[in-house]
């Protein structure tokens, strides 16, 4: 079967990395590729199912990793003294002013002027009332020890919590933005999320008495055991030398083998749960839809609402891997956050990898992510090679290689318009049912 | 010969042929009515004759030339105008800048042509600076027909132009296309409107399921009894 | 009063009103580049900003090379002098993708979506070849006299206590921006083409039953849209700064003010360009002075009295977008939708 043919390549590939490179750099990959085929997976589910394109893959993620904050850093009393329940009170404001402004567009039986104006009178005043709460508690939290933490910190429970937490963050968003936006022009949803997103890193940026802001938030628990801990175990020095390893390394392919584990075990759930929706009815539903909306339409069937739910769970999907991103990493860095890396990278997973086809977004997670990593070593390698005949110190050659990286967004770029031109179906094609 | 006709047409849109051996043709300065129930093929006759089906059998010919091979924007060069039924003017544009459209492949002085239009329409000189979108459904049809005068067209086919229009504007605008053929351009009009349409038809032609059913004077099908019992509501 | 009252109007003068003209000029040009593909290829062009970005850069390299050899234009901005060919190279950018990639997908007639998705492919491709071309650093090119107006002199002329300045590129970029205006409506209300073009994106059947051929109304609009995508990249470089990677940002400004303004209408970028701009920098300004100023007596607020801090400026855009997507979808001059 040419799936698994595929899937073998892939192992053989990372294998040679290992052999040629190293184990560890080769187990990095791997982690990478299974978080990535998780958010391929996310992304396939509103691509495949329902032809949405979400360009806002970064934004939902990053809400993973606030889940990942949220839950799993220990709380931090001084901050909650200084001003959290008045944090809480503010947020809460802003909520409220939110429903209220909903509830008075839909419900008040006045004109359309009238309801604008008195709607955003709502708006103005709750947002100023919000502020008034929230500034000072803010600036009372932030000065808690801003070097150490400077925020609220979190709720202290395992950090594999968080993953399903970030589900439910990214949920909660794509929901409000869905109601937005779907419906509409398939580009405004687009460029909805593309913002959405902006907004949701321009957030984590910002509220440090949330997240630290650009301070970071490091040393988040960990669902495995820290290489550290392995060292200095004597039970693991004998594994180690009976398998022929040093201890240092061992402990540190091991760490990464029980990610490894972790997140195979969330994928396949995922990829289980999501094929037998699409096997189902709902899923049959989903894709007759997707091939003829306005036929759907016609024979009653609410679109939009449809489109709604399979954005949410798509969407909650690629939270899930934004957690387990964050959890790998062990550390929330807001500024790592780039379009360019996460979203439009997912995109070329799932394209190449075959859209419509949830084991093609696995594949394209895996294969996408491999190049992308191993594209700068060898773009480099190619780059020293093509400019071996010139001067060492020519200006031109200390450019190449200076910008050789570079050569990847160009790489992905070529790739994913030879692949919608060439082959659109990817490697693994949807399945005609 | 007759100017421009459709000669044993047979063809459709996909694997089904809606056209059957159907044939409809017009003279210079005749007007011509296809007419038939709902789903009959008379929109579909007269797009094949204008070029926007692929004929499987059957041929166009147009003063005596084989143009069956052509685009319908080659034949628009021969002399051909087509007024669709619907989306039929630039909606954004002024009527004025409508009929500038018209005239699109002319390169020559559009003026006599555009007073020729004026004439006819005097309702659009009045409103030649409103955008077309703002019209009511009579004068957009006005606006549409003279579109396809602008380049001076032998031939000029309407695809029911009285459609959704009130009888007394249906009444003018019959009208209006007795006088376009009377300056020599041969007309070839489908119709919904049977009666009325047959009533100033030179012939007629009464199609049922992509084949010719009738075909006569437009008074004689008026008379004959069975097109009347049939279509005609007796 | 008075002269407190002058003051006030003084500030916002500097901090809104000069900014947002030159920041409403240069998201109107990019946004009718965008409107524009949108009215005639009936697609969104994510790959605009990288389109700005690259015209900025060869006019960049340009100006390099006539500064090398002594070419200078005296006050205004060599960018100036190198600008035509940044616009020349960019047309056969667009050009040559539009023959590359796009035509492909006119020809199989592929649904708006995929044309979207293309747009990232070469919006990637762009990216890193700019990155390639020119380091992803910030680069400098500006020269020439940099304030037509500086704040000092302001002061000296009026007695004010608050400084008015306007520098030379904001001057540049609102009269290039008002002559290249004028130029397009011109082309599209008087001339011939221009008319066929706004004839072929109202309705494309009718346009081709008129004898309009599409494929030159395609060439033209990318001509456009390469030469107003290499003139906004290049003042808003002058403006502020070049980096690379900026113009990616400037993506979702662009585009809400085409949506704004009711996309497909280029009336509507240029009115969408300018409610963006005034509205980032109202909200985000800090009205702590002014308010001292227009209130009797010394008092001057404890906190700066700003609806959203700066950085929020990208949030602005989003929510009138989102605003207008509730309300009016069309946007204010009733664009295209569905």
């Amino acid at each position: 079967m040419k799936n698994v043919l595929l899937f073998v390549v892939m192992g053989v590939l990372l294998i040679l990395v290992g052999t040629m490179q190293s184990w560890n750099v080769a187990l990095a990959i791997l982690n990478m590729c299974l978080i990535s085929a998780v958010m391929a997976l996310g992304v396939n589910i509103q691509w495949g199912y329902a032809g949405l394109f979400n360009a806002g893959v970064m934004g939902f993620t990053a809400l993973g990793g606030l889940a990942a904050i949220v839950v799993s850093v220990a709380p931090v009393p001084a901050a909650w003294d200084a001003g959290g329940a008045r944090a809480i009170l503010g947020l809460l404001a802003g909520l409220a002013t939110i429903v209220g402004g909903i509830w008075l567009w839909k419900k008040l039986p006045v004109s359309r002027t009238a309801r604008i104006w008195l709607t955003a009178l709502l708006a103005a005043s709750g947002y100023g009332l919000m502020r008034l709460i929230l500034d000072p508690a803010v600036d009372a939290i932030e000065a808690v020890e801003p070097a150490m933490t400077g925020f609220l910190g979190g709720f202290g429970l395992p950090i594999m919590f968080s993953w399903i937490v970030g589900g439910i963050f990214a949920a909660i968003v794509a929901w409000a933005i869905g109601k937005v936006a779907l419906g509409l022009r398939s580009d405004y949803l687009a460029i909805a999320t593309l913002g959405i997103s902006e907004i949701i890193i321009y957030f984590l940026k910002n509220e440090d008495w949330l997240t630290r802001g650009v301070k970071n938030v490091n040393g988040l628990p960990r669902p495995v055991p820290y290489e550290i801990d392995l060292q200095g175990a004597l039970w693991f020095h004998d594994v180690a030398a009976w398998v022929g390893i040093p201890v240092v390394e061992a402990s540190s392919l091991i760490v990464k083998l029980n990610y490894v584990v972790l997140f195979l075990v969330v994928l396949i759930a995922i990829f289980w749960l999501s094929e037998r929706a699409l096997r189902s009815p709902w899923g049959r539903m989903m894709r007759a839809i997707r091939d003829n909306e306005i036929a759907a339409g016609a024979m009653g069937k609410n679109v939009t609402g449809r489109h709604l739910q399979v954005f949410v769970l798509g969407s909650a999907v690629i939270g899930i891997a934004g957690a387990m991103l964050a959890t790998l990493d062990g550390q929330f860095t807001p500024a790592s956050y780039q379009p360019l890396r996460f979203t439009f990278l997912v995109w070329v997973m799932v394209i190449v990898g075959g859209s419509g086809n949830n084991l093609g977004s696995i594949l394209g997670g895996f294969v996408i992510w491999f190049f992308w990593i191993e594209a700068e070593p060898i773009g480099l390698a190619l780059m020293n090679f093509v400019t071996s005949g010139m001067a060492i110190d020519s200006p031109l050659r200390l450019h190449l290689l200076e910008n050789a990286a570079h050569t990847r967004l160009m790489t992905m770029g070529l790739i994913l318009l030879l692949v919608l031109r060439f082959s659109p179906r990817g490697l693994i094609p949807e399945v005609k049912r | 010969m007759t100017y421009l006709a459709g000669e044993g047409m047979s063809g459709g849109y996909g694997g089904v042929d809606i056209l059957h051996q159907c044939s409809i043709g017009v003279d210079k300065g005749e007007v011509a009515v296809v007419v038939g129930p709902n789903g009959a093929g008379k929109s579909t006759a007269m797009k094949a004759v204008f070029g926007m089906l692929e004929l499987r059998q059957g041929r166009v010919t147009m003063d005596g030339q084989d143009i069956s091979h052509l685009k319908p924007e080659q034949r628009v060069q021969l002399g051909m105008g087509f007024v669709p039924q619907s989306a039929n003017v630039f909606t954004s544009m002024t009527v004025e800048e409508n009929l500038e459209m018209g005239a699109f492949i002319r390169r020559d002085d559009i003026s006599d042509t555009l007073s020729g239009v004026y004439e006819l329409f005097p309702v659009l000189r009045e409103k030649r600076r409103q955008l077309a979108g703002e019209l009511s459904g009579g004068q957009r049809q006005q606006v549409a027909v003279g579109r396809a005068l602008m380049t001076q067209p032998k031939v000029l086919m309407l695809d029911e132009p009285t459609a959704g229009v009130s009888p007394m504007v249906m009444d003018e605008l019959f009208d209006r296309i007795i006088e376009i053929a009377r300056t020599g351009i041969a007309i070839l009009m489908v119709e919904q409107n049977a009666r009325q349409a047959l009533s100033i038809a030179d012939r007629g032609y009464v199609l049922v399921q992509g084949r010719n059913r009738y075909t006569d004077t437009g008074a004689a099908l008026l008379a004959n009894i069975e097109v009347r019992k049939a279509f005609l509501g007796g | 009063m008075l002269i407190d009252l002058l003051n006030a109007l003084a500030l916002i003068g500097n901090f809104v009103l000069v900014p947002g003209i030159a920041y409403g000029s240069q998201l109107a040009l990019g946004a009718l580049g965008v409107t524009m593909v949108y009215a005639v290829l009936r697609f969104s062009n994510f790959a605009h900003g990288e389109t700005m970005s690259f015209g900025a850069m060869v006019t960049i390299l340009v100006t390099w090379v006539l500064q090398a050899r002594g070419f200078g234009l005296g006050p205004l901005p060599t960018a100036l002098l190198a600008l035509p060919i940044g616009m020349i190279v960019t047309i056969g950018l667009c050009l040559g993708t539009d023959r590359l990639v796009y035509r492909y997908y006119r020809e199989k007639k592929a649904v708006p979506v995929t044309y979207l998705i293309v747009s990232v492919g070469v919006l990637f491709f762009l990216s890193g070849l700019i990155r390639f071309i020119i380091g992803p650093k910030d680069q400098v090119f500006a020269d020439g006299q940099r304030f037509i107006m500086k704040a000092r002199a302001f002061k000296e002329m009026t007695g004010l206590d608050q400084g008015l300045a306007i520098k030379t590129s904001q001057g540049i970029t609102v009269i290039t921006a008002v002559m290249i205006v004028a130029l397009l409506f011109w082309f599209l209300n008087r001339t011939r083409t221009g008319k066929s073009m706004r004839a072929y994106s109202d309705n494309e059947d009718l346009a081709l039953l008129s004898g309009i051929n599409p494929e030159r109304v395609v060439m033209i609009t990318w001509i456009i849209t390469g030469a107003l995508a290499a003139i906004a990249g290049t003042l808003y470089g002058l403006d502020k700064g070049y980096k690379p990677f900026t113009y990616l940002g400037l993506v979702l400004p662009i585009f809400a003010s085409a949506i704004v303004g009711g996309v497909g209408n280029p009336l509507g970028a240029i009115a969408g360009g300018f409610v963006i701009a005034f509205s980032e920098l109202l909200v985000t300004f800090a009205y702590k002075r002014v308010v001292g100023y227009l209130t009797p007596g010394d008092w001057v607020p404890d906190g700066l009295v700003q609806l959203l801090s700066t950085d929020y400026k990208l949030a602005v855009s989003f929510f009138i977008l989102v605003i207008v997507l509730l309300i009016k979808p069309t946007g204010i001059f009733s664009g295209k939708t569905l």
